[in-house]
């Protein structure tokens, strides 16, 4: 069911995964044939003194080795070639479902989770299916052609093979059966030990300012303590391989050497005929150590593959409409009796009962403590997330019925989590419009309050972004992405707490410049700073989910008894002065 | 006369071998007498698998060929030879056990060591090292260097004398047979190790361009997930796309070489094999046929066996030898990580609980009495102690990450005790420095710090940074309950402590709310929480710690002013009568402290309350009134 799905993505891959088999199998044929060969040397060339055939099977031997060597390449190729397209492929598919994941889809899965599935995960279903195309069809091949060929040159001494490979199977059956949930919990307590590493190491300093070492030191041991103690269990078990495989090795051998003895002394077989028995042994008894080692692999990527298939299998949960309207008449929003829960639980709601409604052009400002909800509520607007119960409207359609791509661009969002990437100022300005020229771009920058500083670096607008951003200040990554937002010519723009690194000076031009120039332009902020929206048309105030007041500055400081704390607990000391 | 060094700048093969005599440092230190019996099972065992393939040609030339075509033969000598191969044989299997079992033991054990000495020593480094190095080269001496290491312990080590005393044993019978023979196979076995090195490098060269493909890959991945929101919210997903495709696509290339490369190993080394039996048998009957080494029929049969035997363990040396390369770089790294000065600390003053009478007279207590004092042993024996009061100083202090770069210019500056004093200024202006300072995360390059009149490097660092709580400007919670996080500050913090903790931290409200309360399980540095909220919950950490002096690093920098407001009088409250430093870039946050320190530029450039800020009319002032900005 799990490998149906993944077969999926062989594709173009086909042709070589099954060539990578059909090679590995010639391969197994010569390298059993061989043997054979090795006997004829000996029994017919050397007991009869009988040279010529000694040189010609030695060349043929040299042939069929050359030839053995060739299938071996191409297998490992087809082999190569296959499994590294089939990752490629997964990889591809996993990454391509993520870009269609809505916001919802992207928090089930963490970022860091969803990287290791696109990295680790598909190395290892990669290393798994190349096992599966080359091993674990060698195995097999090989047990049986070579089973076939020990019959072939002595059937009576053969039978043993039915007595030793049942119980070799089974005793391997046993102990990777038993072996294989040892390893699983091995592997828990491995990420256990690396999980406490990694968070030591982030948090080094809390460490070291609360002089923790030695309780850190005490919990690293304990775990590996206990990695210790499940590696022990899990690899004890797998200390019988080894063992078991000589037992039935040597028992073969002992027993054919008595038999074959005989047999020969008794003139029914040859000398060379009983090595090349021996060198079947080793092949057809190595080929079962082999299948099972190949399970234990295949099945250790098992939960590698689980976890690609769950992204795979993940829907998006927000769909365009079967006939979206491709436009947005103007920037006026109304909530209609909206609720809203992350987890689509009208016993857990984030937002309750929110109606507001927003004229085209309007400059909304929102307000709230921490948590209560603020950015839920303007993520609704661009669909990155669908209301529970009510409706939105945008230019007087509900969003569900707009385009997603149309409605994202009118509904330009400055995320409160910014992210700027590497690569120049202008590559990263392009995101919002790819084919702004330099003077959209400049101008942008301009009403963001960027332009100044950005001509202050001496590359100016080609200045090299690290990842992340991180070689700008805060503040001017702040306006960067509201450059970015800018660009778009949105009908509707929403600022999430996207000025708070900003001075109240800078702010404030920014804000005069969406007033002057972006005059049609719905405009949300979210703030924390009461200077910020103060001169918004309209101000809203949340808490705990839900609107506490509605009105412009002077209502709310009336009648909002929150609004006059916030306000108060930012301007203290104002009025002793 | 001084000696000139001999050896060049890389003495990669002394690195090597000091790298293998640590790893042997660590066997033989906990597991000598494992190891020895280690050695002499794998020793034992191997024989017992020579004797059997040498016992082939006794077999044949004993036990049959002199028997043939005779009717009635004697097998009782065959008979008591296979018992006693028997026997060797089970004595081989039984040493296999215990060689495996007791491997088991000693390799993870090791492991075990290693690992515990790393992370030890790690923990006793200085803040720089963890500066200079990222978290994932640290975690890799963790991961995969430890994982080489163990692959080298439990697998190659053992293979590797296993195979040595095959390949010497069979050697042996091979000279004794026909030494004429045995330099064929010799050339032979040279040709197939030539080979399967130039392959092997040919596939290290691939594998290394596949290990930066994957890199560059895993670095746009890791970029494109951290920013996912902003592509979609840009519409950017088909760019993205493209972008990932091409990445794709050249890694694909470079792991289908790299892989192909790995997979021709296998057929090369065995094949060669063939190809030398092969000319192995053609050589012998032409020996045999002029005469040369007295070669019988016998002698070649069991000659072209012993080729078998000798091939195999070759190839898997030559295989292993990859691995020991990579393992022996790894435990390097490991051992350069052991090899680190640690921090140093020549403190030897203490702190201690201290009960203070009426006249002032201060004794030593075990009990927390919430008053504390500097234990302050001397030369001549006597002890004498010191009130702790939270008076820091500074004198003329010059600091820099590196020497060639100051960041602290000429710093004094004083905390009475009891004062509430704060720091104002841009990003890298120098406040966060100033706290790692008095808590000795960096050493000052000139002038003094004295904290109640001692000079802070007197000072044991453990009891300094017990003396100190901090909320720092990064909050990192670790997996574990709500409560176990909170108790990281007094770990012997009582639940009701942990309550009224967070309740000072306002974070009360929240935790109820969430579907365990202070059971609620974080993981992944407390994914699922707002910054704010994290943030609320390191400062009841440092809270239920309770420390004498606080210092906050824009501790309530995502916390709305009105909570930050509720926490404040909270704290100062908790605080009564101890200093406390906070920095902040939100004038709100700092508004009512004892006294402002603005910094610039590394320098302390305005000092005073806010009102007196206010009205010197300077940074401060304009910073107030929003005409500069910081950051």
């Amino acid at each position: 069911m799990m490998y149906k799905k993944l077969m999926a993505y062989i594709k173009e891959y086909k042709l070589a995964s099954l060539l990578a088999p059909i090679f590995v199998s010639l391969e197994v044929v010569m390298e059993v044939l061989i043997p054979m060969m090795m006997a004829q040397i000996i029994d017919v060339g050397l007991a009869n003194n009988n040279i010529p055939y000694v040189y010609k099977i030695g060349i043929i031997m040299i042939g069929m080795a050359l030839i053995s060597l060739l299938f071996g390449a191409l297998s490992g190729r087809y082999a190569a070639v296959a499994s590294a397209g089939v990752a490629k492929n997964l990889r591809q598919a996993i990454y391509y479902k993520i870009q269609d994941f809505s916001f919802a889809n992207i928090d089930k899965f963490s970022t860091s989770s969803l990287v290791t599935r696109l990295t680790t995960d598909v190395t290892n279903v990669q290393n798994a299916y190349q096992v599966i195309i080359r091993m674990m069809v060698r195995a097999p091949i090989m047990l049986i052609f070579a089973l076939f060929m020990a019959f072939q040159l002595n059937a009576q001494l053969s039978v043993i093979f039915l007595f030793v490979i049942p119980f070799l199977g089974v005793a391997l059956y046993f102990i990777m059966t038993r072996a294989h949930p040892n390893f699983v919990k091995m592997f828990k307590k491995y990420d256990l030990v690396n999980l406490v590493v990694q968070e030591n190491l982030t948090s080094i300093r809390t460490v070291k300012a609360y002089v923790r070492e030695d309780y850190e030191n005490k919990k690293f041991k304990e775990a590996t303590g206990e990695l210790q103690q499940y590696s022990i269990n899990a690899e004890k078990i797998l200390a019988f391989n080894s063992p078991i495989m000589q037992l039935s090795m040597y028992f073969t051998i002992i027993m054919i050497s008595w038999f074959g003895a005989q047999f020969i002394i008794g003139g029914s077989m040859e000398t060379g005929q009983l090595m090349s028995l021996f060198t079947y042994v080793t092949q057809i008894l190595s080929s079962l150590m082999m299948i099972s080692m190949s399970f234990v692999m295949v099945t250790m990527a098992k939960s590698s593959a689980e976890r690609i298939i769950e992204v795979l299998d993940e829907e998006s949960d927000l769909t365009n409409a079967s006939d979206p309207l491709t436009q947005v008449k103007d920037g006026s929003i109304e909530f209609r009796n909206v609720d809203f829960s992350y987890s689509k639980d009208p016993n857990n709601l984030a937002l309750s009962q929110i109606n507001i409604k927003i004229k085209s052009g309007q400059t909304v400002g929102i307000l709230g403590g921490t948590g209560s909800a603020k950015t839920s509520l303007v993520q609704m607007i661009p669909r990155l997330y669908d209301v529970t119960n009510g409706q939105i409207l945008v230019g007087g359609q509900d969003v569900r019925n707009i385009d997603i791509e149309t409605l994202r661009d009118n509904v330009a969002m400055v995320l409160q989590k910014n992210i700027l990437f590497s690569g120049t100022i202008k590559e990263n300005l392009r995101w919002g419009d790819a084919n702004a020229t330099d003077e959209d771009i400049i101008h942008a920058c301009q009403l963001a309050q960027a332009d100044e500083f950005i001509q202050s670096f001496p590359e100016k607008y080609d200045t090299l972004l690290d990842q992340g951003g991180t070689n700008v200040s805060g503040g001017q990554k702040q306006r960067l992405c509201i450059a970015r937002a800018l660009l778009k010519k949105p009908k509707i723009l929403i600022l999430d707490d996207s000025t708070s690194a900003v001075d109240t000076k800078t702010d404030a031009l920014i804000r005069k410049a969406f007033k002057e120039e972006i005059p049609n332009t719905t405009k949300i902020i979210i703030a924390q700073r009461v200077s910020s929206v103060e001169d918004a048309d309209m101000i809203i105030v949340l808490d705990d989910g839900k609107i506490n007041g509605i009105g412009t500055h002077e209502e709310l400081l009336k009648t909002n008894a929150i609004y006059q704390e916030v306000y108060e607990s930012q301007t203290k000391g104002d009025d002793q002065e | 006369m001084r000696m000139k060094p001999i050896a060049g700048p890389k003495p990669k093969r002394g690195d090597t071998i000091k790298s293998l005599k640590r790893i042997s440092g660590y066997l033989f230190k906990y597991y000598k007498i494992h190891f020895v019996t280690v050695v002499i099972c794998i020793i034992v065992s191997a024989f017992a698998n020579v004797r059997g393939t040498l016992f082939l040609q006794t077999l044949i030339d004993s036990y049959i060929v002199p028997f043939i075509g005779q009717t009635n033969p004697d097998m009782s000598g065959l008979m008591r030879a296979l018992m006693s191969l028997a026997a060797i044989y089970m004595i081989g299997v039984a040493t296999t056990y215990i060689y495996n079992r007791i491997m088991i033991n000693v390799a993870n054990g090791t492991l075990k060591h290693i690992r515990d000495d790393m992370f030890t020593h790690l923990q006793s480094l200085p803040i720089r090292y963890f500066d200079q190095h990222t978290h994932g080269e640290l975690m890799s001496r963790f991961t995969n260097d430890t994982d080489t290491l163990r692959q080298l312990l439990s697998q190659t080590i053992p293979q590797i004398l296993n195979s040595a005393i095959t390949i010497i044993s069979v050697a042996i019978s091979m000279i004794v047979l026909s030494w004429q023979l045995t330099i064929i196979t010799v050339l032979m076995v040279m040709i197939m190790i030539v080979t399967s090195r130039k392959v092997g490098a040919q596939s290290s060269r691939f594998f290394n361009k596949q290990q930066n493909d994957l890199g560059r890959l895993n670095g746009y991945i890791e970029e494109m997930m951290d920013g996912q929101k902003v592509v979609k919210v840009f519409c950017h997903e088909d760019v993205s796309k493209q972008e990932f495709d091409a990445l794709n696509t050249q890694l694909c290339a470079s792991a289908t070489s790299a892989n192909s490369f790995a997979n021709f190993m296998g057929p090369i080394s065995a094949n060669l094999g063939h190809l030398t039996y092969s000319v192995t048998a053609i050589a012998g009957t032409i020996f045999a046929i002029n005469g040369i080494g007295s070669l019988s029929i016998g002698k070649i049969a069991s000659f072209l066996q012993l080729t078998r035997s000798f091939n195999m363990p070759i190839s898997q040396i030559t295989q292993q030898f990859n691995s020991i390369v990579m393992a022996l770089a790894g435990a390097k790294r490991i051992f350069d990580l052991l090899d680190q000065e640690p921090e140093t600390d020549e403190g030897y003053v203490t702190l201690v609980n201290a009960e203070i009478d009426a006249e002032g007279n201060i004794t030593e207590s075990q009990k927390r009495t919430g008053q504390w004092a500097w234990k302050h042993p001397h030369s001549d024996g006597s002890i004498t102690y010191t009130k702790l009061t939270g008076d820091v100083r500074f004198f003329d202090v010059d600091f820099g990450y590196t020497d060639e770069k100051i960041v602290l210019h000429d710093v004094s500056l004083f905390a009475k005790p009891g004062q509430k004093l704060a720091f104002v200024g841009a990003t890298g202006a120098g406040k966060t420095t100033i706290t790692n300072l008095i808590n000795r995360f960096y050493d000052i390059q000139d002038g003094k710090i004295r904290y109640d009149d001692i000079n802070i490097n007197k000072i044991k660092k453990d009891d300094l940074r017990r003396s100190l709580g901090m909320v720092l400007q990064d909050t990192h919670l670790f997996t574990g309950t709500i409560k176990d996080n909170i108790r990281y500050g007094k770990l012997d913090a009582t639940d009701e402590e942990i309550y009224e903790a967070a309740r000072i931290a306002n974070a009360d409200t929240f935790i109820k709310h969430l579907p365990h309360g202070y059971d609620t399980y974080l993981t992944s540095d407390g994914a699922g929480l707002s910054q704010g909220q994290r943030q609320l919950l390191s400062i009841a950490r440092a809270a239920v710690a309770n420390p004498p002096v606080l210092i906050l690093d824009e501790a309530t920098s995502s916390i709305d002013t009105r909570t930050e407001s509720l926490i404040q009088t909270a704290m100062d409250q908790l605080m009564h009568g101890r200093t406390v430093f906070v920095i902040a870039h939100r004038l709100s946050t700092v508004k009512n402290s004892d006294a402002i320190m603005v910094l610039e530029q590394g320098r302390i450039i305005e000092r005073g309350n806010h009102q007196e800020l206010i009205e010197q009319k300077g940074r401060y002032y304009q910073l107030y009134t929003g005409a500069f900005e910081l950051e």
